[in-house]
């Protein structure tokens, strides 16, 4: 920690500059669409609902456990009988009826996705906030499916628990005893 | 800024009062600082503080343990993880968890980032302060660069919710070490970089050598810790000194500054993020394999009592106080934050400097006004 002669801290600075000066820029133009910095496979984004693309169901069953956790009570869900499961369509009994998330009170926290037994919830890649009307961030359940399908295709998701999980309608007697 | 004239009883050869913030940019938040001044010379000064108070301890009452882990990650925004291994390592030593090796050398591999991370903040902002608008430039790229490493691991950049009860929440992934390789090679030539743009500059030499000089011997009374206290010369890192995780095993060496100024709590903190590099070193080839977190129950509840614990965060001596009454949710937690304690010497810095280095020798305790009004 000693201070050098002087002129030379100044001159050293400027060089540092310099050298800068003929390098690529570091940064990204963040409204362009191309040009923006690509998201890592396991960003948080908004939290969004899965779709079961075997039964076209979502994987939801609407068992509120996402919203008993969730540390800002930013979520509320109902459930309803599964009429594809009467019709032997679906394993589930249950399906989600409608979900709600509001989006700006939502902290990306991930304890949802972690609680989930499901694999009904993620965290998609979706992140911008800026809408044009006041209540625009609290999304229903078709647009928390729309986010979650191209989140799923997006990185090529598969269930965590797929024997578990999967809503395909297996043999009666095993679908009896499993679910 | 706004300037009052003087009324009230400090009046004796004072001009005037000067009310600086709480819309000030320079005071790194919303933080008013309300100066007597005498001529150019600063006679008295007062801090109000709360601007930014949310209330997170009395939050912590009525939430789940797992779930407090978030408010921690926001009191400290730029040292997140530091703050989220603080509440962790208290719940952990409350319930008697042991924590799996791998899951110990991740914690300490990101906490040191992020102590890279919130210094090169502090770098590039007190460069701001002192007039410079290059070093900000640099020290956002090299800031860049850990976060998006965090990115990878974590899922966020800032609010990560990574470090868990009892570990940490998924293993990082697979080309974790080759990224993190590379990213010290980067942050070596960064810091290398930063140091040789600001330090030894002859006109930020003479606007922080020899201001706001504080002592070792009223640093300690005053209470200041980290690299605040440690620019005064009293070598005192809770690192070393009170080990916590495993720091114990690693060799690292503690900068400490002989005068006590602005430059030297400037340049303590370069130093430091070239002893971080050794211990992400030494920790990324000793990174055993294994689990990354203890059995914990989902909704943990631990027995009843206290606890406290003491770990070195950006800022300095971070402590964590719970109590518990046996139920899911803690009975009181109380936070003392290191930016709360370091901001009382402000006054005694302060006194008999210039107006004009007002700005700089707040910027050079680095204050986070997330952590001061909690």
């Amino acid at each position: 920690m000693k201070i050098q002669a002087p002129m030379i801290g100044f001159i050293n600075g400027l060089l540092v500059t310099i050298k800068t000066t003929l390098r690529r820029p570091v940064t990204a133009e963040y409204p362009s669409v191309e040009k923006r910095l690509a998201l890592s496979d396991r960003y948080m984004g908004f939290p969004a609902l899965t779709w079961d693309y075997d039964v076209k169901e979502p994987y939801c069953t609407g068992c509120m456990v996402c919203v008993r956790e969730c540390p800002t009570q930013c979520m509320s869900a109902q459930m309803k009988d599964n009429p594809k499961h009467e019709e032997n369509l679906s394993r589930r009994r249950k399906i989600i009826d409608s979900f709600e998330i509001n989006l700006g009170r939502c902290i990306l926290c991930g304890i949802c996705v972690d609680v989930c037994n499901f694999d009904a919830i993620e965290m998609s890649h979706e992140y911008e906030l800026s809408k044009y009307q006041r209540n625009a961030n609290r999304v229903n359940l078709n647009q928390l499916l729309d986010m979650g399908s191209s989140f799923q295709n997006k990185i090529g998701w598969k269930p965590k628990q797929p024997q578990k999980n999967s809503g395909v309608p297996q043999p009666p007697k095993a679908s009896e005893e499993s679910s | 800024m706004q300037v009052h004239q003087q009324t009230s009883e400090h009046s004796d050869a004072i001009d005037l009062m000067v009310n600086m913030g709480p819309q000030h940019p320079s005071t790194h938040g919303v933080f008013r600082l309300v100066i007597w001044v005498d001529g150019e010379r600063i006679v008295r000064v007062e801090p109000h503080i709360g601007y930014l108070h949310r209330g997170s301890e009395k939050i912590c009452e009525s939430e789940q343990y797992n779930q407090i882990v978030t408010l921690f990650d926001r009191l400290d925004y730029v040292g997140n993880l530091n703050n989220e291994l603080a509440f962790c390592l208290a719940v952990e030593k409350l319930t008697e968890t042991v924590v799996p090796e791998r899951a110990e050398y991740i914690r300490v591999i990101l906490c040191e980032l992020n102590r890279i991370a919130s210094h090169m903040l502090f770098y590039g902002v007190y460069g701001l302060d002192a007039g410079a608008t290059t070093p900000m430039l640099y020290g956002f790229r090299e800031r860049e660069r850990v976060q998006e490493l965090f990115e990878s691991v974590t899922g966020a950049r800032m609010m990560h919710n990574y470090i868990r009860i009892g570990g940490v929440k998924e293993d990082v992934p697979a080309d974790f070490e080759k990224n993190v390789r590379k990213l010290l090679d980067d942050l070596k030539q960064g810091v290398e970089e930063c140091d040789s743009l600001l330090s030894q500059n002859e006109m930020f030499l003479a606007r922080t050598k020899g201001v706001g000089v504080i002592s070792g011997d009223e640093a300690l009374d005053y209470g200041v810790t980290g690299p605040a206290l440690r620019a005064s010369g009293v070598v005192e890192d809770v690192r070393v000194t009170d080990p916590y995780s495993i720091y114990e095993r690693f060799d690292f060496g503690i900068p400490v500054g002989s005068m006590g100024d602005c430059w030297d709590r400037y340049f303590v903190r370069v130093e430091e993020m070239r002893e971080s590099i050794k211990i992400i070193e030494q920790a990324l080839s000793e990174l055993p394999k294994g689990e990354i977190s203890a059995k914990v129950r989902r909704i943990v509840r631990p027995p009843a009592g206290d606890v406290f614990i003491r770990t070195e965060s950006p800022r300095g001596d971070l402590g964590v106080y719970i109590v518990s009454d046996g139920s899911d949710k803690p009975y009181r937690v109380k936070v003392r934050p290191p930016s709360f304690a370091n901001l009382q010497a402000l006054e005694y810095m302060l006194k008999d400097t210039y107006i004009a280095d007002a700005v700089l020798v707040l910027g050079s305790i680095d204050i986070i006004m997330g952590e001061v009004d909690r």
